[in-house]
Parts: structure tokens; sequence; C-alpha cells
């Protein structure tokens, strides 16, 4: 059994917990600091939507292998309102809150490989993966 | 209190208080009593038991003052709130055993038992009602401490201050930085502010976001705003976050900060020669 943390997001703490268990996790695989600060920032990105837009939800971490690579995977995880205009939140600056909208795509770039599955009323998920080189 | 009940448990106050002195010694093996001398703990049971027993001798207003005082100094000494709720738990069973072994009926009904209960609901409640209150005081006063700890601009040079950012940035904070910002760059008369990230964990887009917007803000007051102490993975997350710090100057230390600050100033760090 593989590691595997869950943490709930309702407050701006939990964001910050969220972030603490990545950076462990990641650093417990070997990610060098450059990556940790990638991943760590990644999380803080999901955490804080999942606070702003969803109120709570989850984040799931885990450590994860495929064809004998390593690598550290973020689920975040809510029930919220659904993202209404899927095309455009991944295009840079676009954003519903005031915000810099730089959050997911700049979690794609981050991350290697990175999916998003939202639905209206229903909620959001996204799943976003480093792989160790 | 029924008058009938104050007397039976007058009646065997003794026994009472003999009975819950050798149960309360139990709780010793409590990890959070055990550095408490054994003298100590002897004279605060007593003492607690004899105040609970005045409960229903004196009236309200006395023993509930006296209640107070005797939590406030278990509070000072740092007693586990939990001594005070197991304690009155037992005290509370050990009264009723007693008093139904008296063989009174009355002492097997269920007003005797609802009368009981009030007894020590109320203790309880003003004890507890107590402990919380220390604790919520204890709260606000660190949460104070940390709020003038939390985003301090220091003047170092005539028309230079710094803030160094230590630790996480939330939103609360955020508009601390804002704050302290504006006031002190007019409280200073300072020229160039700089602000320094180096103890900053995480800078994802809502923390750029607040500083962008403080240092624009330090602009339109008529300063300029320098970000330092940018640590090498934090440049590359920047970077692949897509935000472009491109019109804020950046210097990668305070000290290269510090000097440019000063040549911004008109001014310079000049070795003297013997
Ligand atoms: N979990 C979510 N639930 C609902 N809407 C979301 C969620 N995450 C992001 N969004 C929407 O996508 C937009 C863009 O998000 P992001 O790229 O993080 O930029 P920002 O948070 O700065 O607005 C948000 O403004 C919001 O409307
Ligand atoms: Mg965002």
């Amino acid at each position: 059994m593989q590691v595997q943390t869950h943490v709930d997001i309702h407050s701006e703490w939990g964001i910050v917990a969220a972030r603490q268990a990545g950076r462990k996790l990641a650093r417990e695989i070997g990610f060098g600091s450059v990556d940790q600060a990638r991943i760590t920032t990644a999380i803080s990105e999901l955490a804080r939507n999942i606070y702003l837009y969803a109120n709570r939800g989850q984040i799931k971490i885990e450590e994860v292998t495929a064809s004998g690579k390593r690598g550290i995977k973020i689920i975040a995880v809510d029930e919220g309102p659904g993202i209404k205009d899927l095309r455009r939140v991944m295009e840079d600056g676009f954003t519903t809150s005031g915000g810099l909208g730089a959050g997911l795509p700049g979690v794609k770039r981050l991350m290697d490989d990175f999916n998003l599955h939202s639905e209206l009323n229903e909620g959001t998920t996204i799943t976003a993966t480093k792989w160790l080189r | 209190m029924n008058p009938f009940i104050r007397d039976i448990i007058l009646e065997h106050k003794e026994e009472i208080m003999e009975t819950w002195l050798v149960e309360i010694k139990k709780f010793r093996s409590d990890d959070l009593l055990q550095n408490i001398s054994d003298t100590m703990y002897e004279n605060t049971n007593r003492e607690f038991v004899n105040k609970l027993t005045h409960t229903i001798q004196k009236d309200k207003d006395e023993f509930q003052d006296d209640l107070i005082q005797f939590a406030e100094r278990l509070i000072q000494l740092g007693w586990p709130l939990n001594y005070i709720t197991r304690g009155l738990q037992e005290f509370r069973k050990i009264t009723v055993e007693a008093l139904s072994d008296t063989g009174e009926n009355y002492c097997k009904s269920i007003e005797f038992f609802q009368e009981i209960e009030n007894w020590i609901d109320d203790i309880v409640n003003l004890l507890v009602n107590q402990y919380s209150g220390s604790w919520e005081n204890t709260v606000f006063l660190q949460k104070m401490a940390l709020k003038e700890l939390s985003a301090p601009l220091i003047p170092v040079f005539d028309n230079i201050s710094v803030m160094p950012l230590i630790g996480t940035i939330d939103t609360e904070r955020a508009k601390l930085i804002m704050e302290n910002l504006l006031d002190g760059v007019i409280e200073h008369r300072s020229q160039v502010v700089l602000i320094d990230i180096t103890g900053v964990p995480v800078v994802d887009t809502m923390v750029a976001h607040h500083i962008i917007q403080a240092s624009e803000a330090v602009r339109l007051v008529g300063a300029k705003c320098i970000l330092v102490g940018i640590r090498p993975e934090i440049a590359q997350t920047i970077v692949n976050l897509g935000i472009d710090l491109g019109k804020f100057p950046t210097k990668s230390t305070l000290k290269k900060g510090i000097e440019s600050a000063l040549e911004m100033t008109q001014r310079q760090i000049v070795e003297i020669e013997e």
C-alpha cells in the first residue's frame, strides 16, 4: 500500500496543511527543491480554488508508480458549483473573482499530467501528477 | 436547594468527602497531574471538596465568588480542566450512592436525582466557563502578538524601509501587509520600500497578486517598491505560473536591494580610509 494523505479543505488552515503534507511526501519520494516548490504551489492553487469557489472539499496526495517511474499525484475534489466556462478556464488571466486567473493554467505547467473534470452543480475533480526524473 | 436534601447531604458530609478523596487519588495517574507534588495534590483535593459542600451551605453569590477564585488559581497553576470535570462526576456519583444507601425513600425519587443533577450542573458550568474564558483570552492575546509581528515595516535609513515577511501569507495577513506598508511609507516618509520574501514558504498566485497590488499602492503614494529575497526555486515557480514580474524591480538579496535603494536616493556606502 502506497502512501496516501487526505486533507479536508474548509478554511485557510486546510490549505496550509495540504501544502505541508505535499511537501513532506514530495521530499520523501526524492524530488529536489525546485520540484518541491512546484508541487506545493500547485497544491496551494487547487486547495485555494476549493476554498474560494466550492467552500469545502478535499485534497488527496499519493505516491504513484508507472512503468518504473515514481511520482506524486494530487487529487482535488469538491462538490461545489462546478466550472461554467470550461474552455476559457485554462486561458491565462481568466478569472471570475478578480484574481490573477493564473491558477489552473499555472498548475498545468507546474505539473506533468493534468486532468480536469467538472460538472455544473455537481462539482469539480482535478488530478495532477509530477514524475520524478 | 430542597432543605431535606441539604440536611441529608450535610449529615453524610464526612462520609462523602472521605470516599471522594480516595477516588480522586486514582486520577493521579493522569499525565498532566503527575508533576504536581503529593502535598499540593492532597491539599487541593481537600479544598475542592470543602468548596463543594460549601455550595449548599452558603448563598449563591458567596459560593460563586469562592469557586471562581478557586478555579482561577487552578488555571494559574496549569491544572487540567479534566480534573474538575472528572472530580465533579465522581462527587455526584458518590453523593447519590451514599444517600441511596440511607434507605430514605425520597432518595430514590426522580425529583431527588434532578436536584442533585442541577446542583452539580451549575457548578460544572461555572467552572468550565471560567476555564474557557481564560483560554479565549490567551488565544486573543496570542493573536494580537502575532498580528504585531506579522508585517512590520522597519525604517533602516532615511527614506528607506524594509518589510521582512516570514511565514505563510493568508488573506488576513495580506490585508495587514497592505495597511502597514501604506501607513509606514507615509509615517517614515519612505521613498523606497523593500519587501523581503526570503521567509515566505510558498508564493502562489494569491500571494503574488497581493504583492503586486501592494507595490502598486506604494507607487500611488509616491514611493517605489523593490521585491527582494526571491529564492531560485520560487523564481522558477513564479515563471511557471506565468506571472510577469518584469514590471517590478527585483533583487536577489536584501543586501543588493539596499544598495540599489541607496542609489535611487542618491547615496552610497563608502569605506573610510585611515
Ligand atoms: N473548484 C472550482 N469550482 C468552481 N469553479 C472553479 C474552481 N476552480 C476554479 N474555478 C473557476 O475557474 C476560474 C479560474 O481559476 P484560477 O485559474 O485558479 O484563477 P483565479 O482563482 O485567480 O480566478 C476561477 O475564477 C473560478 O471561476
Ligand atoms: Mg485560483
